[in-house]
């Protein structure tokens, strides 16, 4: 058997695409201009024009959240947002929060509760965190756990980042520890006594 | 061991920091977004961006590219296929990486053959990566189809026994006594099948490699998305015929990979392919999709037959697996023999094939096989405790084994008792009421407590590292590893300062970069053990030569005194008879008028132990779970994973890898399906938002014992690794705990509603 398959393209072949066009963003109280496609999406204009490289790229369908940032004090998913449209928006992404030398509390507790692994969602795990601290409504930690389910993180940190956030959430006066570690201390065996 | 070092826990010092709660060095780098990960680094010159098209077919061949109609639109730069791809290396061997499974590897834009659904087809490069995506979008293609079959039922009968050769695969154990009496005669008996289906790893970083063109020569920097770089240097310098210095593969931070970048993968083929043609940097990074389009856990059809006497002790095991594999290469994974290996049984035969079906080769996944294996037998085994009239938890002790009946060798170390009891004692066990269906929650919802253990390899492989100590006291130590999440960075800066007795602010450990020391990829839990090895024998090669100087200072208290004889702590080094005989590090490098005193260290698998000993780590795991009898939910509200994996080096970083462990086994028990449809010859959910990984709001309260071995035959550094171990046994105590909820005993994963319904 054999069928003739062609694949429908999604639009015919243009000679000419649209022309790029300048677009000035305010990005961690800077104004940037760059020219770019239309099409071009805010996550892909910090990444790929502005060298912004901590907001990241997990799927480019806005299912993960790793592309968190927040404009005007609000969460969203920047590969959802066309750039052109968040002209004259404050925008701050992971690197307006604080600098490696110079951690926000948020950050600090990520570090402090190890909230992460392979690192790669965290900066949308503490941008969408600043901005659920920054919404006001969550208290408890099932609260936390519901509005930090847009971000997913694949090492499976979450026990780590609930700890962090809490900790932040409540300024340091509670300290969780979701989950305990217990060691128990070696005892010689019979076969490792052998050598 | 020779030296005598001060090893934890007996001593406590200020740079006695292995076994510590540190945290990671590299901690501020990742939460404020200047650790770069491969697609993120700059180039020097303009860079171009290329997008891979995946064939929408699952088996045939490409008859026409139109290339021209996209070559057409100013900026796209130009259009990879076979049509046009240089003839490169010619036999298998270019393409076999490290850690390859037998057969012909699969190379890309090589032939117009099509023999996976999303295989890459073509590679558009263009200015922008709009305008490369846009082009990708509008290529056209055409295809002969060909039939294709991707349904393993139907190629069950062309079953074939799974050949050797790949790393860490294990065949099955040879058969013992007599099953088919055993389990004739026998009062208590089970028999089932459990299935799970393809399982993609999914890690949140997309692969990608951004080329640096360096202009001269050949010259590259390839930053990849690996889980370790020397192997993709190999690959890429014998395909291309580069050498070290043209190919160096660099790879400071991997967005997780998780079995998935253990084989170079093809996006970094596609970007050195299009650098080193258009002799200009480039950057491919993969989409969400076609994270889809490469290896994954492989549906494995198992099936157990399992028989007790009337006491409970097990007389008859039989445990039999078969996986899917490509067309092109066969995939081994070891799944069966973990069952022999946690049991006493006198009666026992396994089997392990595979059936060949039209889908890209499967690959190494969290816990390989043992993940598999684990969740049948655990579930068999419960599910045999409940016919013998025993306690699931009694019934695994009592048919605990203190050596390995597989290979009739005692352990190096086993401590799975002590899970067990530890375990059971925080989790509560002894409230258990063993009738199910019998405890239900404060809402009324159906209360279930579940068991399983799980059992993984401690193997150690070749590994070196290089330590350098500066004029100024600052300890650097390199190895070409990697660090996917694990803790690389962390332990190993632990191991150099407490080897070297330096504060850990002295010392910094660099990895990734195929300039540095050779080392394997990170994966099978091998990387703690053998680069921790491996940089505890480069920095005492630099106390031997520390101490050397040190001798030639004037008056020097360490005067004829051996190496054996020293220890280093606290930035000395001293006599361990006599520790006010000591000399300042910093005043022998100070003295001794050297820039940089350096050394190389290097380790290995130990034959002799492995001819000797079992060397593996142990878990034994305890679930909650609370069922919505109405609306068929299942939620775990509550975990224990008591882990018995040798010398746990920071147990900070150690409790979040068995953490993440435990998530993965949640997903793997109720979520995750890649959902292969056989009209399509496709996996149809090739998405995050319906691929389903556990969120935060799946994820309750999960608790972490480490109970500690001591055990210098598995490793010389007492480290067994704990990468694999904490998601064994989870997928398994979560059914179980299902079945003490509901009565229903689900055998196929994902244990969604409907199997419940």
């Amino acid at each position: 058997m054999s069928l003739h398959f062609i694949q429908e393209p999604l639009d015919k072949a243009a000679p000419h695409v649209v022309p790029t066009q300048a677009v000035t963003l305010n990005v961690n109280g800077e104004d940037h201009t760059i020219q770019i496609a239309p099409w071009t999406s805010l996550l892909d204009a910090l990444r790929e024009y502005l060298d912004l490289t901590g907001t990241k790229k997990g799927c480019d369908h806005g299912q993960c959240g790793a592309c968190t940032v927040l404009v005007d004090g609000k969460r969203i998913n920047s590969c959802l947002a066309l750039a052109t449209v968040y002209q004259g928006k404050k925008i701050e992404t992971i690197e307006g929060l604080g600098a490696e030398d110079n951690l926000s509390p948020l950050q600090q507790a990520f570090v402090d509760h190890d909230a992460f692994q392979c690192g790669y969602c965290t900066p949308g795990q503490i941008c969408s965190a600043q901005g659920l601290i920054n919404e006001g409504r969550c208290k408890t930690e099932d609260e936390v756990r519901e509005h930090m389910s847009g971000n997913l993180c694949r090492c499976g940190a979450y026990t780590n980042i609930l700890s962090a956030v809490m900790e932040v959430l409540h300024d340091g006066q509670v300290v969780v520890d979701n989950g305990t570690l217990v060691t128990i201390p070696a005892q010689p065996t019979q076969s490792s006594s052998v050598n | 061991m020779s030296q005598t070092i001060a090893t934890p826990p007996t001593v406590r010092l200020d740079s006695d920091v292995v076994g510590k709660p540190i945290s990671r060095p590299e901690g501020p780098a990742k939460v404020s977004g200047a650790a770069k990960y491969a697609a993120e680094f700059s180039v020097t010159g303009p860079l171009w961006y290329g997008y891979v098209v995946s064939s929408p077919i699952a088996k045939g061949k490409i008859t026409k590219i139109y290339a021209d109609e996209v070559l057409a639109i100013p900026g796209v730069q130009q259009v990879f296929s076979h049509e046009n791809v240089p003839s490169l290396a010619w036999f298998d061997r270019a393409y076999k990486d490290d850690v390859a499974p037998g057969g012909s590897p699969f190379r890309p834009l090589h032939e117009p053959e099509i023999m996976f659904s999303q295989q890459p087809v073509a590679l558009v490069v263009a200015d922008t990566f709009e305008l490369a995506r846009y082009a990708a979008s509008v290529l056209r293609i055409d295809y002969d189809v060909a039939e294709f079959n991707t349904n393993l039922e139907v190629a069950a009968p062309k079953a074939f026994d799974a050949p050797k050769g790949k790393t860490g695969f294990v065949p099955p154990p040879k058969p013992k006594g007599d099953v088919e009496q055993a389990y004739a005669d026998a009062p208590h008996k089970v028999a089932g099948e459990y299935v799970h289906h393809a399982q993609h790893h999914n890690p949140m970083e997309m692969f990608g490699t951004t080329v640096d063109w360096l202009g001269d020569g050949k010259k590259m920097k390839i930053y990849d998305k690996t889980q370790g770089a020397p192997n993709v240097q190999q690959y890429i310098a014998k395909i291309f015929g580069l050498s070290k210095e043209e190919a160096r593969i660099i790879s400071k931070f991997t967005g997780g990979g998780f079995g998935s970048g253990l084989r170079p993968q093809y996006q970094v083929f596609m970007a050195v392919l299009a650098a080193l043609e258009l002799e200009h940097s480039v950057r491919v990074v993969m989409d969400r999709s076609q994270m889809f389009s490469m290896g994954h856990r492989p549906h494995t059809v198992q099936d157990i037959r399992l028989a007790s006497d009337d006491q409970g002790y097990l007389q008859a095991m039989e445990h039999n697996a078969l996986a899917e594999t490509s067309q092109f290469e066969d995939e081994t994974e070891t799944v069966v023999n973990w069952s022999g290996i946690l049991y006493k049984v006198p009666n026992s035969q396994f089997d392990y094939k595979l059936t060949k079906i039209d889908v890209n080769t499967p690959a190494d996944m969290r816990a390989p096989g043992a993940a598999t294996g684990s969740f049948a037998i655990e579930s068999a085994i419960d599910e045999l405790s409940y016919k013998a009239g025993r306690d699931p938890l009694d019934f695994r002790l009592l048919n605990y084994t203190y050596t390995d009946p597989t290979e009739n060798k005692p352990f190096s170390s086993k401590r799975l008792d002590d899970c067990y009891h530890e375990g059971a004692k925080r989790f509560g066990w002894d409230q258990r009421n063993p009738e199910p269906r019998s405890m239900r929650d404060e809402n009324g919802l159906l209360v279930g407590w579940g068991v399983a253990a799980g059992c993984w390899d401690a193997s150690m492989q070749k590994a070196a590292a290089k330590a350098v100590l500066a004029a100024d006291g600052h300890l650097t130590v390199s190895s070409a590893t990697n660090d996917q999440g694990a803790g690389t960075y962390v332990i190993m800066t632990q191991m150099a300062a407490q080897t070297l007795g330096l504060p850990l602010a002295q010392v910094t450990f660099e990895l990734g970069d195929t300039e540095m020391p050779e080392a394997p990829v990170q994966g099978g839990s091998w990387t703690a053990n053998s680069v921790g090895a491996a940089v505890k024998d480069a920095c005492q090669a630099v106390g031997k030569k520390l101490l050397k100087l040190a001798q030639k200072m004037d008056d020097s208290p360490l005067a004829g005194v051996d190496f054996e004889d020293v220890q280093f702590a606290d930035g000395h080094i001293r006599a361990n008879e006599d520790i006010s005989r000591s000399v300042a590090i910093a005043d022998i490098l100070a003295a001794s008028g050297e820039a940089k005193i350096e050394a190389e260290g290097k380790a290995g698998p130990n034959p002799i132990n492995m001819l000797k000993y079992s060397m593996h780590s142990h878990n034994a795991v305890f679930v909650e779970v609370k069922v919505d009898e109405d609306l068929g939910t299942i939620h775990v509200t509550r975990v224990v994973d008591a882990v018995a994996a040798g010398r746990i080096m920071n147990p900070k970083t150690a409790r979040s890898q068995v953490l993440g462990g435990v998530v993965w086994g949640i997903g793997m028990a109720l979520m995750e399906e890649a959902y292969l449809n056989n009209d399509l010859g496709r996996y149809v959910n090739h998405n995050y938002a319906e691929y389903h990984i556990p969120v935060n709001a799946d994820i309750k309260k999960i608790d972490v014992i480490f109970v500690e071995e001591e055990d210098d035959i598995a490793s010389p550094i007492g480290v067994k690794g704990v990468g694999e171990i904490g998601m064994l046994g989870v997928a398994a105590a979560v059914a179980n705990a299902v079945y003490h909820a509901t009565g229903k005993r689900v055998r196929e994963l994902p244990l969604t509603i409907d199997k419940l319904l």
